[in-house]
């Protein structure tokens, strides 16, 4: 069993959903309440990681973050190596890889709590900050929630991203995707069903969560 | 500083119509104001603009002496700075707080003992205090509707906007609560603004009656009078004169008017200011109708007429009757019994002159 890339794999996808669950709720919300004439743009980007190929994703992080240019170089002075090749870019990119499973579900949450309950909180002089936390948040939560899970579960099964940008370095960016492809490769295929069968239980789990929690309602909404 | 509610609200929808609505009432003596008007005709936008929800295209809003909105100088108060209470048609109760937390949500400043202490206040005030520990998914339309108003009044309020407050109650619910209501609304001492489209409603809540018709204040004045004396035709329309008659000044008699409607003469009092053309309105509930027999009376429009349809509405029953006009009449259903009032009945139709109200035609 490949322990170090189990253990790889779970951080590099806690930390993704963990950074995700920062930067998306917010981007999120702002796709809600934004009445920005361009907003369509920003939707367009936040989608596009669906789409495209992991290769073309990857090809331009390695080529824009690279040793030799400006971004690349602002990357090895905060983090103290270069981009390519380390769990720090990794992470990076797996967090643009999986920004539209993050924030589209959490959009959709956010976009369903009913308007006139946070116009009822401003008109009570709460602020709007507070009233994302106060009602906002907990009634958009079994959605939120359901969008973290489901990037978490993405980023565990991510593979082209982390090849490109992490390449296969054991203990450091060799995650269970990976390995499971070394494996095949050496025809060691008794290591990789074990791996295989690990990831396809954990993410047929995760999605049965997903759906289990959409379908529970938190919160009955009042009965008219 | 004088005590009055003062705005002028601009909205402008696109390939819609548009909003321009100015009315200004004093807010001294508390009272309830009602927004009257159809679906359309600006009530809501009217109050989403005080509460500050909405940001209108122009216009100003001020309340008491501070200006909470000015388009020209580029004032805008968010709601949270206004202190309003604010009361959505479906109420918008918080669906995952308590009761309690629900009427303490708007408290958040105050240090926790005097939070619950004034929530405490509250529920008895507004007789909730059993429900405290409910979630607003279980409780019963009227409830909601006091925990609503409780959570709206915690803050102390300066002004109350109520929006269509009883039209998610199912009628019987809503005819116990309307009289409760106005009575909390009295008590409160907090001048309130509702929002309504139902006649009864107004007449039922109200102090003052502001009617709005397709995005214009047509009238404002005591609800009674407007009801009586509506200003011109549409708010006649509006307010429920049921019967509006396109009428011609026949002559002038001992200082009563003879105008011509249809086929028929009626004498109305003089209002002033009908020179030629005028729309001659009857209330449906002022028209009285007898036995064709002839026998004496004070009243000195009497008509025959045949009853030509007939709908029953409540306690009432609404005739259509022609006699020269087509004139609608409300009755009690026990008259419309003793009377045999079905369709194809020979009846006299009786109006007294100050029953007819005359509104000059505008030019």
């Amino acid at each position: 069993m490949d322990g170090a890339a189990l253990l790889l794999s779970a951080q590099l996808a806690a930390l993704t959903t963990l950074v995700l669950a920062v930067v998306g709720l917010p981007l999120a919300w702002w796709l809600v309440v934004s009445r920005l004439r361009w907003k369509f743009l920003v939707e367009a980007v936040v989608a596009l990681p669906l789409v495209l190929p992991p290769t073309v994703l990857g090809f331009y992080l390695l080529t824009g973050l690279g040793p030799r240019t400006w971004p690349g170089r602002l990357f090895e002075a905060a983090a103290g190596h270069p981009f390519p090749f380390s769990f720090t870019g990794l992470l990076v990119a797996s967090v643009l890889y999986s920004l539209p499973f993050a924030v589209q579900p959490f959009a959709g949450a956010l976009a369903g709590v009913d308007r006139r309950l946070i116009e009822a909180s401003h008109a009570l002089g709460v602020s709007r900050l507070a009233t994302f936390f106060r009602v906002t948040l907990p009634l958009a939560w079994p959605g939120v929630l359901a969008g973290a899970v489901l990037t978490f579960a993405h980023t565990l099964g991510e593979f082209g991203v982390v090849l490109m940008v992490g390449g296969n370095i054991p203990g450091r960016t060799r995650t269970l995707s990976v390995a499971i492809f070394d494996h095949v490769e050496a025809l060691e295929y008794g290591a990789a069903h074990r791996t295989a069968a690990l990831l396809l239980a954990t993410s047929f789990a995760v999605l049965a969560l997903v759906y289990a929690l959409q379908r529970r309602s938190f919160y009955r909404w009042n009965e008219r | 500083m004088e005590r009055a509610l003062t705005f002028q609200v601009v909205r402008r929808f696109p390939g819609g119509p548009a909003i321009d609505a100015r009315a200004a009432w004093p807010t001294g003596g508390a009272g309830v104001t009602v927004l009257f008007g159809p679906s359309g005709s600006g009530k809501t936008t009217v109050l989403r603009a005080l509460a500050g929800l909405d940001r209108p295209d122009g216009g100003f809003v001020g309340f008491e002496g501070e200006v909470w909105f000015d388009h020209r100088g580029r004032t805008f108060l968010p709601p949270q700075r206004r202190r309003v209470g604010l009361l959505f048609q479906d109420y918008a109760l918080f669906p995952h707080l308590s009761v309690r937390a629900n009427v303490a949500y708007g408290l958040h400043r105050l240090p926790a003992r005097a939070r619950a202490a004034r929530v405490a206040e509250l529920a008895e005030r507004l007789g909730i205090g059993e429900l405290l520990d409910r979630r607003p998914g279980q409780l019963s339309g009227g409830q909601r509707q006091r925990v609503a108003l409780a959570r709206a009044l915690a803050p102390a309020p300066r002004l109350l906007l109520l929006d269509e407050p009883l039209s998610a109650l199912d009628a019987p619910t809503r005819e116990a609560l309307r009289g409760e209501l106005r009575g909390l609304l009295e008590r409160s001492g907090v001048p309130a603004v509702v929002v309504t489209h139902d006649r009864t409603e107004a007449l039922a809540l109200g102090d003052r009656l502001v009617v709005l018709v397709d995005g214009t204040v047509r009238q404002i004045g005591p609800v009674h009078q407007v009801f009586s004396a509506p200003a011109d035709v549409e708010v006649a329309r509006v307010v429920g004169t049921e019967n509006v008659f396109p009428a011609r000044l026949a002559r002038r008699e001992a200082g009563l008017l003879v105008v011509r409607a249809g086929d028929v003469e009626l004498v109305a009092v003089d209002p002033g200011g009908v020179e030629d053309e005028a729309y001659a309105c009857v209330r449906a509930e002022e028209v009285v109708l007898e036995p064709l027999a002839d026998h004496p009376s004070s009243a000195r429009n009497r008509l025959c007429g045949t009853v030509m349809a007939r709908r029953e509405e409540g306690p009432l029953v609404r005739l259509t009757i022609d006699c020269g006009l087509p004139l609608v009449a409300l009755v009690t259903r026990a008259s419309a019994e003793r009377l045999g009032l079905v369709p194809g009945a020979a009846v006299a139709v009786v109006i007294k002159a100050p029953s007819v109200r005359l509104v000059p035609r505008r030019a």
